[in-house]
């Protein structure tokens, strides 16, 4: 596969680097430096210019390449560059963007700017802190639809809700499905009279905040609620998704910003966060805060210094999970080291989803689950796909191939499969399948 | 004082208004001519004031207005409005014994009854509804002044601006400016990106609600439950119930009527009281954003409990069984009939009353007298401070009291979900002070000087009377009571609480500016 990448930055050097060994990669960056430097480094084809304009992608023959990547630094570049290669040939082009109003408006029709699919580096980064956060009692959680829906697997334990429930009568979460169980390791694909019971494992999809009131219920000691005191130390990017994320979920977080424009600011986009202007370091303002008694503290400032004095301080003083973002991926075991529970590097969790695109093609993005006895995966209905304008219900019967809907996205919103529920045409199905009848679920869309 | 303002195209534009406002004339002539009485008296107003307005017109062949003369205009019209208004009243009165009619007999006199009349003008534009008329009743009054007098409320209510601005295209140029300094509430609501089409849908609204109210009232007549509700009644009432403005041809206001009567009127005082932005939302289909607006449910919220309390003082004895309205001790309907008319008619600032509420117990009656500082909502054609710059002064000081505990926090006033600008607090801050400031002052001022005459007035009735006049109400208690009158002020009194009435309608900022304005310049 012949691939262009524009940006050698970190995302950049990183999606090269993990391409390089199998597919055809040329690398284009404006800085002649950086661009000559690379050469040396990946055995990479490499081409200093702007990547926003028609030369220097016809210079890079855009036209004969299969993927097209712009991961820089700023993302209306991002969106130029992949607007232009779509004007110059039909290649499926992924684009980086920080800004999440570009997620937003993509998601309106999926081929906004020319892009094919858009990576949210820093809402990607957030939502993986808030998972983090949200569901510590969950044995698995991926994200799927652009952050819309999830999948968690869960086990459940003799004192939970649902123990000793048929499915019929466990099923009363919105925006929820029962997608699975696996019963002491073998898959049960569940109906109605499926009894769960103690030590077995449930596979959900559904909503985030339906998975956050799930988990509530099977783990209320390990799961944070609404009085658990969450403070995210600096209100950069990262640290606003994280709160307007947990906001959405219900939590009420402090969060703590230095500077007074960017504190007012951030104070009139969250009601539900009490937002605390102070410089982020001041060691006696955190204990005055009583950082001591947080429950998580997340570190989000803008350096990776101060995210590990920040982070170290709040550990030593005594409060009670700590998650920093590192910048810098070198940083992220020296982080771990010292003592922070969790280091999440947004370079790198950016990086790793555009990686994986890459790598799948129809099947568009895949959960595996107890060593490789099922998969969820994510799958668009086709134009010529026999599914369209069928029933769940109906489908259930047609199809001899056994799979569960957990979640429908259409046009940016999830519709919560139920037996009367109609596929149309460019709905995004999160499904549970067997692994060995995944490629007869793929090939039915 | 040297104006950098251009004053002339200001004035030219007041000609202009004063021009199409003289035409509104053509309704009480009408009226006189079904009635044959006073027909001469509109005839020579009209052409009194079309002259005036052409005169004022030709000041300034291309008038060009920017932010200072918009201030200008807009305080010079409603003054000017008030002005052409006592016309009619000062010819009729003449040589009748009617208090606001001309009287030549001398100097004083003469000054005395222009005041009067000037009082009772702008009581009507003001929509506040406050009288001095002797004795209101067709027989001493042609049906023409009477009409003239609601309709003057009916003109007011919405805005005389905002009525030219709709039909007006010199005025739409600047109409936004315009209409921000004659708005109820601290900001303008633009509906359309065109503001005159913004003025003609509040104003289409204004008709509507005022068409079928009248409908509504005739059609109880004619059913049987309104014996004296006759076609002039129904809409010399629908004429003052939209604009919360109070007048009625009736001496003894709205309890003249069958209870029927009192219960259909209620609702729609209550929704004169709410923003009319929200029923153009509601006409549009968007039901939930009067559900939801913060304003919306303070509002109906403030007037339930309002009702709530009054109703449960009056049901304990709170008002003499022999007074206008009949007893309501221990007897339901009547009870909460009473309640909701007054807090309905007092909250947002209309001013009819069922019941001489002056008589009550001064216990009910200081409830009536905190209602009245509530006043209606934004967008609406009430008076008073407005629930909005309540719930705003209300969250600010809750945020300053949270954040005096917790100084590190920065906490945004929040209204419907979105972020109050600190400006607008400010502004709202300096607003709701300034009333409360001119009010205390006021009280004040007309006390001394009843004094300095030789007027006895109790301390209810000096602060009622400056909150009345200020909050555009209408009655106040004591002997400004619903069935009361104003007249035996004197005519300084008199003349600052025109003042009153007048910086009241116009939220006191832009008259105020105006004076504060020309004060630095010279």
């Amino acid at each position: 596969m012949k691939i262009v990448i524009v940006g050698a930055g970190a995302v950049g050097t990183t999606v090269a680097a993990s391409l390089c060994a199998e597919h055809d990669v040329t690398v284009i960056d404006i800085d002649p430096a950086r661009a000559d430097e690379l050469k040396y480094e990946l055995d990479v084809l490499t081409l200093a210019g702007d990547g926003t304009t028609c030369s220097t992608l016809e210079e890079a023959s855009v036209e004969n390449a299969d993927l097209f990547i712009a991961c820089t630094d700023n993302d209306q570049a991002n969106l130029v560059a992949s607007g232009t290669a779509k004007a110059l040939s039909d290649v499926f082009t992924i684009a980086r963007s920080k800004n999440v109003d570009h997620l937003r408006t993509w998601q309106r029709t999926e081929e906004a700017f020319g892009v094919d699919f858009l990576v949210c580096t820093d809402l990607f980064a957030a939502e993986n802190v808030v998972r983090l956060i949200g569901l510590p009692a969950s044995i698995d959680v991926d994200p799927f639809a652009g952050g819309l829906v999830q999948m968690a697997e869960f086990e459940v334990t003799a004192d939970a809700p649902i123990a000793d429930k048929t499915i019929a009568e466990a099923d009363r979460y919105d925006s929820l499905t029962f997608a699975g169980v696996f019963k002491n390791g073998e898959i049960v694909l569940p109906s109605g009279d499926t009894r769960i019971e103690a030590g077995y494992r449930v596979v959900v999809i559904g909503t985030p905040e339906s998975i956050q009131a799930f988990a509530m219920d099977l783990a209320p000691a390990e799961t944070p609620d609404e009085a658990d005191e969450i403070v995210i130390i600096g209100g950069s990017e990262i640290g606003y998704q994280v709160a307007r994320l947990l906001e959405d979920r219900g939590f009420s977080p402090r969060l703590v910003e230095g500077d007074a424009d960017r504190a007012r600011w951030l104070a009139e986009k969250l009601p539900d966060t009490t937002v605390l202007h102070h410089d982020e370091t001041d060691t006696e303002f955190l204990l005055r805060e009583h950082i001591d008694r947080a429950d998580v503290v997340v570190s989000a400032l803008e350096s990776d210094e101060r995210n590990l004095l920040a982070s170290v301080l709040a550990k030593r003083v005594g409060a009670g999970r700590v998650i920093s973002i590192v910048d810098s991926a070198d940083y992220v075991t020296l982080f771990e080291e010292v003592g922070i529970d969790v280091a999440v590097n947004p370079r790198q969790v950016a990086a790793e989803e555009i990686i994986r695109f890459s790598y799948e093609t129809i099947a568009e993005n895949i959960a595996v689950l107890e060593d490789d006895k099922a998969e969820v995966i994510e799958l668009q209905v086709s134009a010529n796909s026999e599914l369209i304008g069928k029933t769940i219900a109906e489908m259930d019967r047609e199809v001899d191939t056994p799979f569960v809907v957990g979640a429908i996205t259409r046009e940016g919103s999830v519709i919560t499969p139920r037996g009367e529920t109609t596929l149309k045409l460019g709905d995004r199905v999160v499904a549970f399948v067997e692994i060995e009848r995944a490629n007869a679920v793929t090939s039915l869309f | 004082m040297t104006w950098r303002t251009d004053w002339r195209s200001s004035i030219s534009l007041v000609g202009t208004v004063v021009k199409y406002l003289a035409l509104t004339m053509l309704v009480p002539l009408v009226v006189s001519l079904v009635y044959m009485e006073d027909v001469w008296v509109f005839v020579v107003s009209i052409v009194i004031a079309v002259l005036i307005g052409v005169s004022l017109e030709r000041l300034e062949s291309d008038p060009d207005l920017g932010p200072d003369e918009a201030l200008l205009l807009v305080s010079v019209v409603w003054f000017a409005a008030a002005f052409i208004g006592m016309i009619p009243y000062l010819l009729a009165g003449y040589g009748t014994e009617s208090t606001v009619g001309a009287d030549l007999s001398s100097a004083s006199a003469f000054s005395g009854s222009i005041i009067n009349a000037l009082f009772e003008s702008m009581s009507g534009f003001t929509t506040t509804g406050s009288t001095l008329l002797g004795e209101i009743s067709v027989e001493r009054h042609s049906h023409a002044l009477l009409m003239w007098r609601q309709l003057t409320q009916w003109l007011g209510g919405m805005g005389i601006i905002v009525l030219m601005i709709a039909i007006l295209p010199e005025l739409a140029v600047n109409g936004a400016q315009l209409m921000q300094s004659e708005a109820p509430g601290p900001e303008l609501q633009k509906l359309t990106p065109r503001i005159a089409e913004t003025a003609r849908a509040l104003w289409i609204i204004y008709f509507g609600f005022t068409v079928a109210l009248a409908c509504l009232l005739y059609g109880l007549h004619l059913l049987g439950y309104a014996p004296n509700m006759d076609l002039y009644n129904a809409i010399a009432h629908a004429f003052t119930t939209m604009p919360t403005g109070g007048f009625s041809p009736q001496a003894d206001s709205i309890a003249a009527f069958s209870a029927a009567v009192q219960w259909a009127i209620i609702p729609f005082m209550v929704a004169a009281g709410v923003n009319f932005a929200l029923f153009w939302h509601v006409l549009r289909g968007e039901a939930r954003t009067i559900v939801g607006n913060a304003e919306f449910r303070v509002y109906a919220g403030a007037i339930a409990v309002f009702i709530g309390v009054v109703a449960f003082l009056l049901f304990r004895g709170a008002a003499p069984p022999t007074a206008i309205g009949g007893a309501t001790e221990g007897v339901t309907e009547n009870t909460l009939r009473q309640a909701a008319f007054q807090i309905g008619s007092l909250l947002n600032s209309t001013g009819y009353a069922t019941a001489d509420f002056a008589t009550w117990d001064t216990h009910a009656q200081i409830v009536l007298l905190f209602a009245m500082f509530v006043g209606g909502s934004a967008g609406s054609t009430g008076g008073g401070i407005k629930v909005i710059r309540w719930l705003v002064v209300l969250k600010a000081i809750r945020r300053e009291l949270f954040v005096s505990a917790n100084p590190d926090t920065i906490k945004p006033v929040r209204l419907n979900g979105l972020v109050v600008d600190e400006d607008a607090i400010r502004g709202i801050m300096v607003f709701t002070l300034l009333y409360i400031v001119l009010f205390g002052l006021s009280a004040v001022f007309i006390t001394l000087d009843s004094a300095r005459v030789g007027i006895e007035l109790t301390a209810l009735e000096g602060i009622s009377a400056a909150l009345a006049t200020l909050g555009n109400i209408g009655p106040g208690f004591g002997q400004l009571g619903p069935f009361g009158s104003f007249l035996f002020f004197s005519d300084t009194s008199k003349l600052l609480m025109v003042f009153l009435m007048w910086i009241g309608r116009l939220e006191i900022v832009p008259v105020l500016a105006l004076f504060i304005n020309s004060l630095d310049r010279s």
